[in-house]
């Protein structure tokens, strides 16, 4: 019980911004009409790629000679750009043909 | 962290929230995406330019590399591919995403210092691994389900007793990994195997007209995932990007289900009442 106290006045500025950021989440997707349902899918699949600042994070503070470090950084590095840029490129399609059928 | 960097992350998270709330209306749905996208290059652009770290220049050019060969495949795919598969592209980014939250866990399950750190930094840790490792592996199969490489639903007798026994299974062991402090190479790859055969056992048995609430459930997952790595870097733009990802996907899938005439509660359990039978619908 202790420790749980603890984790909670340690993290109290991450458990609000946590907070606030599901209610800003939800309440922006509210009442989307269904055509949009999959570009907005794939809209916040590419932002769930942000996961890549922490790949760059990883290799920017691997030393040069871990090797595994650096490895698999690099592959989390690419994995998380084409999650970025193949995301945001999906989306941008899917939203032309929405526009040339209106 | 730079006070400036700090600037940067605090534009893209606006860019995020704004670009969202756009992509969720016919008219300027096209701008919204363009804005989060810019937020994100942004965002990217900052992390490996400004900072106080001392960097090797071999470890910027392999970030280049890293990011040019990324972005030549992820453009490639994603302006090649035709627009029927489209769903199934999505799934595979997102699983994409999920795998390099797993890696990044990896790496830093080896650079902490397991034995002496806090409770909050190795679940913070092996959550990354676990829930990226269930993305990864439940989006390649609702990709291969969409491509028709993976053949119809799967049925394991009594699947959601053992789904839930397994999922219990890989907390418990984790909850001993953290409780423990054990510093074991072997239960970290048996936490990571456990997690990407969970993420297969959950999408198995679930029909292929239902693989886009599937995938958007698991984008949501992989918005969480984002969002406890950057717990661990207290990284502000991928906590508030994840987190808003992982509220809005889970928002999404509901409306979605919505838009079906489903719960979500009958995709997930929907086959685990005998073929033909509509008891799991409401």
């Amino acid at each position: 019980m202790n420790e749980l106290i603890e984790f909670i006045s340690n993290n109290l500025q991450i458990i609000y911004i946590v907070i606030l950021s599901i209610f800003v989440g939800v309440e922006i997707i509210k009442s989307i009409p269904a055509v949009l349902h999959t570009p907005l899918m794939s809209g916040a699949n590419a932002l769930s790629g942000v996961v890549i600042v922490g790949a760059i994070l990883v290799m920017l503070h691997s030393n040069p000679t871990d090797y595994v470090a650096l490895v698999l950084g690099f592959i989390a590095v690419v994995l998380g750009v084409l999650n970025v840029v193949g995301g945001f490129a999906v989306t941008n399609r899917m939203l032309d043909m929405f526009k040339k059928k209106k | 962290m730079s006070i400036i960097l700090s600037i940067i992350y605090l534009i893209a998270t606006v860019t995020f929230i704004v670009g969202l709330k756009k992509l969720g209306h016919p008219d300027t749905a096209k701008s919204g995406n363009l804005i989060a996208a810019g937020g994100m290059g942004l965002a990217i652009v900052g992390t490996i330019f400004v900072h106080d770290l001392e960097v090797p220049t071999l470890i910027y050019v392999l970030i280049g590399v890293a990011i040019l060969v990324g972005s030549i495949i992820g453009g490639l795919i994603a302006v090649k591919v035709e627009m029927t598969k489209m769903p199934e592209l999505v799934s595979l980014f997102n699983g994409f995403g999920g795998a390099s939250a797993a890696l990044i866990g990896i790496v830093e399950f080896g650079n902490a210092d397991i034995k002496a750190a806090s409770a909050s930094i190795v679940s913070t840790i092996l959550s990354a691994i676990i829930i990226g490792a269930i993305t990864f592996s439940g989006s390649l199969i609702a990709w291969g389900k969409l491509n028709g490489s993976v053949k119809s639903v799967i049925k394991i007798p009594q699947y959601n007793i053992v789904n839930n026994l397994f999922i219990i299974a890989i907390v418990a062991l984790g909850a001993y990994v953290v409780v423990g402090n054990i510093d074991s190479q072997i239960l970290l790859y048996l936490l990571l195997v456990g997690g990407l055969v969970y993420g297969i056992l959950f999408v198995l048995p679930i029909g292929g007209a239902d693989m886009p609430v599937v995938i958007s459930l698991l984008n949501s997952l992989t918005g969480i995932a984002a969002a406890i790595t950057g717990v661990l870097y207290n990284n502000m733009v991928m906590l508030v990007g994840g987190i808003l990802v992982g509220s809005a996907g889970i928002i999404l899938t509901v409306a979605m289900c919505k838009a079906m005439n489903r719960t979500l509660a009958s995709v997930i359990f929907g086959s685990f009442t005998a073929s033909g039978s509509v008891e799991g619908v409401n």
